[in-house]
């Protein structure tokens, strides 16, 4: 057992202790310098934020819409890309590069691209004669347009999950079908969708995930702005941190942490059960 | 065997790991209690003695163009005085990354020698005296103006030396534009806004916002604050006893009325969700836009951006209900401080000590030009002055002409007032609301602060 022991140190002194001392300050009224002990009023504090909701409804819809949109293109461009396509290693290559780019860079370049009035997308939409939105300066678009954003960024990531799951389903599978005459919809519904189960409840979990904790891109684009408008749950946390409030947004990653283990813990389970029970 | 070899080869990768993970603890605990005993020992030290053997300092500025070009014109002039003394510039992000980045420096012992940062309730809210070095007992102490002294002073002691001169927070206007259509500077509200229509009608922007940048929406509101106090004197005793609020105070609430009166009329710019400070002030210079509510100090930046219009653009203070109590909210200048952790006390003394003479205050005019009057004893102002500084020198020189902003005499400001002024701007929330939630932010600041009564 003695080999655990450097991993089990790291494990403890970076991440099981910080965990229970950011329990601990999260009751207290915190200035790094000292700390007052002040039961839950930060919770109570939290909860009683008028952003609040907003917020969580924010980081719900934009975490379940960037992984839904994931799921669907995804598996889409694998379906395209595992198929005959001219150029096929050079669009899997386009698909998955702006993976590795920078989400702050990305966020600092679409911030760029979309502004309202000098941006290039107004700008090549003026040409056709369309009036483009605006984008992030619309708090009723302002999210949705960071979502966009963070499809096209993430998308890549799903798409070589995709391929990787058809690549692995036998094609013997396929021809059997194809003899039995079923139709090229058939053969999706009851082969490809079903066997494609694991890569699809991966694709769910770690998309999922990413959207609820959703942070950086959003902070580069916004700022949680026009107003609170694109506030989710990290940016009104890490607001709360800047502002001083060490505490306050100690109790708001606690809550965080709850409501991700809260929605991924049942989902994962009941996805697992569904990829065995194949 | 190569498996095992590699086995190996992480285990005492994971090992040091620890070990390093470790020390790093140590080192952040050792710092802190060494902190303590630091400042005790440190403040024994005076600004008098030799300085003989060369030190090296670094100071640590936000990144404004204009505070850079200063404190290089400082620096260099210090150095010519005491040319053992070597002073290493570093610049720091402005608005609050820039907050987070001095309270978390100073909160592990990470800070500079000197720190150039605000007074009043930002000053307030980073512990000053546990984390910077009291200057109270020196003689360039006696040197800083009265009326500056309370903004940096904590727990009984001063703590910074003035760098800067005062601001007004009003509004800069374009000249030509008033020339043009035959406008008078307008000492009410009601004078303001018919100004405004006929700038309208001219096709001109009357009001330049710059949601861009979101501390540049707040001036509507702080800018205010002395007709607010002609309305409700002592408001910001019993604001700071929880005793006042915004939204149950109607002069308080007028600077949220103001930014949706001017929304719902399409007064504002057509890019003023995204315009940056820089834009503003471009517009402004133009005379695309004929007003921004912005400090003085502003008119330091039109002279880097478009030096040909800074005669062009004038100041006056924001028009309150009643020209008989028309006046200036003035913001003091920035703050010089020492950091309790620094190993060269007496060094950064001395620094602080040239900062304190007229002949620095003339190195800082000489470098960005003069924006107002200073806060040093016996500093004088050039002759050749912008409009924006002369038309703000009279509310000085008038008994009851100016009073210090909210922030300098309260140490309650909420940090998500550039939020919600944002979001009145842009018509999300009514006045109402805006001032509503504006009173619950200021809560969690002043339960952080721990004052009495909250």
């Amino acid at each position: 057992m003695w080999f655990l022991i450097p991993g089990a140190v790291i494990y403890l002194v970076l991440f099981i202790f910080p965990t229970i001392a950011s329990l601990f300050f999260s009751l207290t009224r915190w200035t790094l310098f000292d700390a007052q002990f002040i039961g839950l009023d930060n919770y109570t504090q939290f909860f009683s934020e008028r952003f609040l909701v907003q917020g969580l409804y924010n980081t719900v819809f934009y975490a379940f819409f960037t992984s839904g949109t994931k799921v669907v293109l995804g598996m889409l461009l694998a379906l395209w890309l595992t198929g005959r396509v001219f150029g096929q290693g050079y669009l899997r290559a386009v698909i998955f590069f702006p993976v590795l780019v920078s989400t702050i860079g990305v966020g600092i370049t679409f911030k760029v691209l979309m502004d309202p009035f000098d941006g290039l997308i107004n700008g090549s939409l003026t040409v056709f004669g369309v009036e483009g939105p605006l984008w992030l300066a619309d708090p009723d678009t302002a999210l949705l347009s960071i979502a966009l954003v963070d499809l096209w960024k993430g998308v890549g990531i799903a798409t070589v999950i995709y391929i990787a799951g058809l690549s692995a389903i036998p094609q013997e599978y396929n021809e059997a079908a194809t003899v039995d005459g079923a139709s090229g919809f058939r053969r999706f519904k009851e082969i490809t969708f079903p066997l494609l189960m694991p890569a699809t409840s991966t694709v769910i979990i770690l998309s999922l995930i990413g959207g609820l904790r959703s942070f950086d891109l959003i902070w580069a684009m916004t700022k949680g702005g026009p107003g609170f408008a694109s506030d989710v749950m990290a940016s009104m946390i890490f607001k709360q941190y800047q502002a001083g409030f060490y505490g306050l947004s100690t109790a708001g990653n606690v809550v965080l942490f709850v409501l991700v283990a809260v929605i991924i813990y049942p989902l994962s389970r009941y996805l697992n059960k569904k990829t065995v029970e194949l | 065997m190569l498996f095992r070899n590699s086995k190996r080869r992480v285990l005492v990768l994971a090992a040091g790991l620890a070990a390093a993970a470790l020390v790093l603890a140590g080192c952040a605990t050792g710092d802190a209690s060494s902190d303590g005993s630091s400042t005790g020992n440190g403040s024994d030290g005076s600004g008098e003695s030799e300085i003989t053997e060369p030190v090296d300092l670094s100071w640590l500025v936000d990144n404004g163009e204009a505070t850079v070009v200063m404190a290089n014109a400082l620096v260099d002039a210090f150095k010519e005085i005491e040319p053992n003394i070597t002073i290493t510039i570093e610049t720091r992000e402005g608005g609050a990354p820039g907050d987070n980045l001095v309270k978390t420096r100073l909160a592990t012992g990470e800070m500079n020698d000197l720190l150039l940062y605000n007074t009043g309730s930002l000053f307030q809210a980073i512990n000053p005296s546990e984390t910077l070095v009291p200057i109270t007992n020196e003689s360039f102490a006696g040197a800083i103006n009265e009326s500056f002294e309370p903004t940096v002073t904590a727990g009984g002691d001063v703590f910074g030396v003035p760098i800067g001169t005062a601001m007004g927070g009003g509004i800069l206007y374009n000249k030509k534009v008033y020339a043009d259509l035959g406008l008078t500077v307008p000492v009410t509200w009601d004078e303001f806004m018919a100004n405004n229509a006929a700038i309208k009608a001219a096709g001109i922007d009357p009001v330049i916002q710059t949601y861009g940048e979101t501390w540049t929406s707040q001036l509507f509101v702080l800018g205010d604050y002395h007709n607010v106090e002609a309305a409700e004197p002592g408001f910001w005793e019993r604001y700071t006893n929880n005793e006042a609020k915004y939204a149950d105070t109607p002069a308080a609430a007028r600077g949220f009325e103001y930014l949706q009166q001017l929304h719902e009329l399409g007064y504002y710019n057509r890019d003023y969700t995204t315009a940056t400070f820089n834009d503003g002030l471009v517009q402004l210079a133009n005379g695309t836009g004929a007003h921004y509510p912005m400090l003085s100090f502003a008119i330091a930046s039109v002279q880097e951006l478009v030096p040909d219009a800074v005669n062009d653009i004038g100041f006056f203070a924001q028009p309150g209900p009643s020209a008989d109590t028309n006046g200036l909210t003035v913001w003091t200048s920035a703050g010089l401080y020492i950091s309790a952790t620094s190993p060269n006390i007496d060094a950064a003394k001395k620094f602080l000590a040239f900062v304190a003479t007229p002949e620095a205050c003339d190195v800082q005019t000489a470098a960005i030009g003069a924006t107002g009057p200073y806060f040093i004893v016996g500093c004088e102002l050039p002759d050749d002055l912008v409009p924006v500084v002369t038309d703000m020198l009279p509310y000085f020189e008038r008994a009851g002409g100016t009073t210090p902003a909210l922030e300098f005499l309260s140490p309650i400001k909420g940090p998500a007032l550039e939020q919600i002024t944002v979001a009145v701007g842009t018509g999300q929330y009514t006045a109402a609301e805006g001032a509503q939630i504006y009173d619950e932010d200021v809560v969690k600041q002043a339960q952080q602060l721990g004052l009495p009564g909250w």
